[in-house]
């Protein structure tokens, strides 16, 4: 089980208490209708799924009940930060150089 | 390749078993093919087979990162039916489960294709509804299920607890006689000794890198832990690693990676006589041949490529296994792993062209492909050696999530294994 650090409740707990709410930065589309299906094929249905470095959002479910983003490494599955949503994408990581 | 038979079993016993002749060959590269398959599970074993044996192209490599049949070929509970919702699907799927039927004997190996029964259980109103609307839309397309009530569950699983005041009361099945199990990795073995005796070249140990093409966009080869391996055609089956390789051509998926896990009990004398399924509990368990019960759990909620998921997983699985089957609570589980599956939004698969000329992909089985092995292996070797799909997977394309026009199989049944 992952141990999950909320920025908002500022502590790490089990991530029982979280769901999992897919990639993060990608841009809901103001105009959805006027879309094309292309566009909407890649907002709604492509994913980066990366073997590495992801941004992925979580929702502390059952805690403060936010939504968050964090960047984990799917390959070890440890987490490098979270941070709040609405903050930028971090693009230089933590312990970074790989 | 020495055909196996009972003759042969008697003559090796009187020759000390030395004249055995190793299953598959393992050959050095060729610089070119005229297929390059990436991924030696089931699927991509079935499509050199059926590449050799139906349209006569054996000019074949198929391209290993690790050992064949490692990934999740190796890693899955063998759970076998064809009683899905859509007609696309159950083209498909029965088409797979036509093809076991018979399989041991096309590949002259033992499969241990078993039709035991696959039952699914249904413990509330919506389920009764869900599972009976599957039934009638089975029997339309010609596929076998049936309901059976709460005590005819029971005569065909004794274990089974019905007993009304379960927390999940059992309130009745669905049956499909021909679904059964097989032997993982004989299906990995049988198929790469039938390719190997055909001529397909089988490398492991062989990492694809990199997917080269030509300037004006078709593929050209691809880039190994081996050197470069020039192919005029290559087929990417590789399960949970399908967006990475796919990357490599500069083609986005609709796919995500998920852990998947499943574990095994010691083994004692039979007593589970079918497969058992319960998408409410979420839940399914069966026993091999060998005495280990067999069980599965869930995905883990987060993508990974980890090969593991969390111990939680698997606790909630073995509390539904322990309600369904309090006889079972004083078992002891031996052994847990996980593999990695490619999910789709629909949870349908892809087998298909691509945008890219030469490139074609078979992927998106996420946590239910291993039915499918046969037929998939069938219908993709025609889509490689046609350059056009077989009218069974035409409608699993990749642009159906830019049309539209899904498979929804994931709202239909919730769990797919
Ligand atoms: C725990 C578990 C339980 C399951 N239970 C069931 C079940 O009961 N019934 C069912 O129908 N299905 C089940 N499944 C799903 C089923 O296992 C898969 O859908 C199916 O086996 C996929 O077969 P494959 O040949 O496509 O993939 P795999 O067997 O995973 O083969 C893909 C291969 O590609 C190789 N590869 C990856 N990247 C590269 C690279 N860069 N270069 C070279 N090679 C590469 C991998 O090493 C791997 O061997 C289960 C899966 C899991 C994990
Ligand atoms: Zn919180």
């Amino acid at each position: 089980m992952l141990l999950i650090h909320c920025p908002y409740c500022e502590e790490e707990r089990p991530e029982l208490e979280f769901r999992h709410a897919g990639e993060a930065h990608i841009a809901r589309p103001t105009d959805m209708a006027a879309m094309s299906d292309e566009d909407f094929e890649k907002f709604f249905f492509i994913r980066s799924n990366p073997k590495g470095v992801i941004y992925e959002r979580w929702r502390h479910v059952h805690g403060c009940a936010r939504f968050f983003n964090a960047v984990r490494d799917t390959v070890t599955d440890k987490f490098v930060m979270t941070y709040k949503a609405g903050e930028p994408q971090p693009k230089k990581l933590p312990g970074a150089g790989k | 390749m020495r055909k196996y038979s009972v003759f042969a079993i008697a003559r090796e016993a009187m020759r000390g078993n030395k004249g055995w002749e190793e299953q598959w060959s393992s050959p050095e590269p060729k610089s070119e093919y005229d297929v390059v398959i990436i991924g030696a599970g089931g699927h991509g074993l079935g499509t050199a087979y059926y590449l050799a044996k139906e349209h006569g192209i054996t000019n074949v490599a198929v391209l290993e990162k690790g050992w064949l049949g490692g990934g999740n070929t190796g890693r899955n509970t063998t759970i076998i039916r064809s009683n899905y919702l859509y007609d696309e699907s159950a083209g498909i799927y029965d088409h797979a489960v036509k093809l076991w039927d018979g399989l041991s004997q096309d590949l002259n190996y033992n499969v241990m294709y078993s039709a035991r029964g696959v039952m699914m259980l249904a413990h509330n109103v919506h389920d009764v509804q869900s599972l009976k609307r599957h039934i009638h839309a089975n029997r339309l397309n010609g596929v076998d299920n049936e309901w059976l009530t709460p005590e005819q569950a029971k005569e065909f699983c004794p274990p089974l607890n019905i007993s009304s005041n379960a927390r999940y009361p059992v309130v009745g099945a669905a049956l499909q006689r021909r679904g059964g199990t097989a032997r993982h990795d004989a299906v990995a073995w049988g198929y790469a000794r039938a390719a190997s005796a055909r001529g397909v070249h089988i490398i492991q140990n062989c990492e694809v890198t990199g997917i080269r093409r030509a300037l004006s966009g078709e593929v050209t080869g691809v880039e190994t832990s081996r050197g470069f391996i020039g192919a005029k055609k290559v087929g990417v089956v590789a399960a949970g690693h399908t967006s990475v390789l796919m990357d490599m051509a500069g083609v986005r998926m609709p796919l995500e990676s998920y852990p998947l896990q499943a574990l095994v009990s010691e083994p004692v004398k039979p007593v589970v006589p079918c497969v058992v399924m319960s998408n409410t509990v979420h839940a399914y368990i069966s026993q091999s041949d060998k005495g280990e019960l067999v069980i599965g759990a869930g995905t883990d909620q987060y993508t990974s490529y980890s090969q593991t998921g969390g111990l939680h997983i698997l606790n909630h699985t073995l509390d539904a296994i322990c309600e369904m089957f309090p006889v079972f609570t004083r078992m002891k589980m031996l052994r847990s792993w996980g593999g990695i599956v490619d999910v789709t939004p629909d949870r349908s698969p892809i087998l298909a062209k691509t945008p890219v000329k030469g490139l074609y992909v078979n992927c998106g089985w996420g946590t239910g492909g291993f039915k499918a092995t046969p037929g998939s292996g069938n219908v993709f070797a025609h889509t490689i050696a046609r350059d056009e799909p077989h009218p069974i997977n035409a409608p699993f394309t990749l642009e159906r999530f830019r049309t539209g026009r899904l498979i929804d199989e994931a709202a239909a049944a919730a769990v797919a294994h």
